[in-house]
């Protein structure tokens, strides 16, 4: 599975690393960063899931 | 207070007032009959304003900061005039290319890791406060002014530095400014018991006594942009913001969550049993009880504004709330029901686009927080009436409960 982050749409919501800490990581100002390499590893695919379907932004997007 | 001496709506897509005790006890209803009848209300009161009930109608607008500008985002009978970019309260009152500054001014003392520092400040105040509800042996509360209306003023004060004693004064500013907005235009309240005081004397008082305390207050005083210290319009902006947009807001949210659990036993008890929950809950309570109804005003010289495909002038209000759009069946599968783990909830309680909620991850803290320590003390409670009108919702533009009457049926001993 894959995940893609589009920092130009985020907003700082803060959902995506409160849902998948595994994934995503907070910056200073709270925009979100991407913790892996777009590859998703294996058993952080439901993660990666909830993190795409609660960014009120649709910053955050899963193929696979 | 509310403000009795507004005209009754005779209808509420041509004529809304959300500042009516109707709208109060009773927007969800009216949002549902307008979303299933004419989507984008209006009214000729407060000088014109729209009132979209559609997540996407509502979203489009907050991301368009073109055609709509945030010089004005409490609507009321004064319309404020000439202070783009900057406005009265930067950010939430500024426009691009101003914006993204006096945003970033405040997002680090904002950001996730910060307001985990405040978590034991928050959950001792609210242990504090339980403690003392509790000392007699009450059994019947009003959890709105014994416990959700202080939580965030404790904090807020800690956060910027300032007695906690402040707190009183807090909530008489805001009510002035959010909940009756206009409606003391016309009473006389003496200068020394406003805002506008009460923030020129800390900051005039903070320069000529340094403090040299890590607090916010001192933050905006001394930092520099570009080698420059802020105006003192700025510094007292964006003070008299966080003092205004991170407490009743809070409190509404805590209260309306509190709320919900009273008169719905099966949550409580999905709750106490299943701690893991919290973090969808906190969200599920966010969505379907959003406090915050935010507007714009259409920028000056936008032709061809729209929302909807309804046309709108130039100078007119446009609220936009977010609330209703939370419950647009088209955005929220089961949008009416509360869903307490609900999987897929791109809510809009702290808004979208550039204006996002700078407080979002201290509201979503306290509220976290203030939830699990009442119902870590008090498991087992329900509304202590009947009347559904006995809890009342405040009017305008932030949305909860302002009486609370809990009937307390099990306690927990301190641990
Ligand atoms: C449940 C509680 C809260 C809710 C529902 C809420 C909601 C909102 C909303 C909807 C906006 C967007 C305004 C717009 O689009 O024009 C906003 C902006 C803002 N909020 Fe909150 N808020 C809450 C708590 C707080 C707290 C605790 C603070 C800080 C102490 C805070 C500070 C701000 C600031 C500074 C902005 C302006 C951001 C900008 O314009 O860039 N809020 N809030
Ligand atoms: S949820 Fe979306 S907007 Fe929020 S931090 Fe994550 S990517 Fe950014």
């Amino acid at each position: 599975m894959r995940i893609v982050l589009d920092s130009d749409a985020c907003q700082g919501h803060g959902r995506c690393y409160s849902l998948a800490p595994d994934l995503f990581d907070s910056d200073d100002e709270g925009y979100a960063v991407l913790k892996v390499d777009g590859e998703v590893p294996a058993g952080q695919e439901e993660a990666a899931r909830l993190a795409a379907d609660n960014c009120p932004e649709f910053a955050i997007t899963v193929e696979g | 207070m509310t403000d009795t001496t507004r005209p009754p709506v005779a209808d509420w897509t041509t004529d809304f007032d959300h500042t009516h005790p109707d709208y109060a006890q009773h927007a969800p209803e009216i949002w549902e009959e307008l979303r299933e009848g004419c989507p984008v209300a209006h009214t000729e009161r407060f000088g014109g304003a729209w009132l979209p009930v559609r997540h996407e109608d509502v979203a489009a607008i907050a991301r368009d900061t073109e055609h709509f500008s945030s010089e004005g985002v409490i609507v009321s009978d004064f319309r404020p005039e000439g202070l783009a970019p900057m406005g009265y309260a930067p950010p939430i009152t500024s426009d691009p290319p101003f914006h993204a500054g006096s945003r970033r001014l405040l997002l680090p003392a904002f950001s996730p890791k910060e307001i985990d520092r405040w978590e034991e400040t928050t959950r001792a105040a609210c242990r504090e406060l339980l403690d003392e509800m509790l000392a007699d042996g009450a059994t019947e509360v009003d959890a709105a002014v014994a416990y959700t209306q202080h939580i965030p003023v404790r904090v807020i004060a800690e956060m910027l530095g300032v007695p906690k004693e402040d707190g009183d004064k807090f909530r008489v500013f805001i009510h002035r400014v959010l909940e009756a907005p206009g409606s003391f235009a016309h009473e006389e309240i003496p200068y020394e018991e406003t805002l506008d005081y009460y923030l020129k004397t800390l900051i005039a008082e903070r320069r000529a006594n340094p403090t040299g305390e890590d607090d916010l207050v001192n933050y905006l005083i001394n930092v520099e942009v570009d080698g420059q210290p802020l105006s003192d319009d700025h510094v007292q902006g964006s003070i008299g913001l966080l003092i205004i947009a991170g407490i009743d807001t809070t409190w509404s949210a805590i209260g309306a969550s509190l709320w919900h659990l009273a008169k719905t036993p099966e949550d409580r008890r999905r709750l106490v049993d299943d701690p893991d929950l919290m973090v969808f809950a906190v969200e599920e309570f966010l969505r379907f009880y959003a406090p915050v109804t935010m507007a714009r005003i259409v920028a000056e010289g936008a032709e061809d504004a729209e929302i909807g495909g309804c046309p709108v002038s130039a100078r007119d209000w446009v609220l936009l709330p977010f609330p209703a759009a939370n419950r647009d069946p088209e955005a929220f599968e089961d949008a009416h029901q509360v869903i307490l783990d609900r999987q897929r909830n791109r809510h809009l309680a702290f808004g979208v686009g550039i204006h996002r909620c700078v407080g979002s991850n201290l509201a979503r803290m306290e509220i976290r927080v203030a939830v699990e320590e009442w119902i870590a003390r008090i498991p087992d409670f329900e509304l202590a009436t009947d009347d559904p009108d006995a809890v009342r919702w405040s009017t305008g533009q932030v949305r909860g409960p302002r009486e609370l009457p809990i009937r307390i049926l099990s306690t927990n001993e301190v641990s």
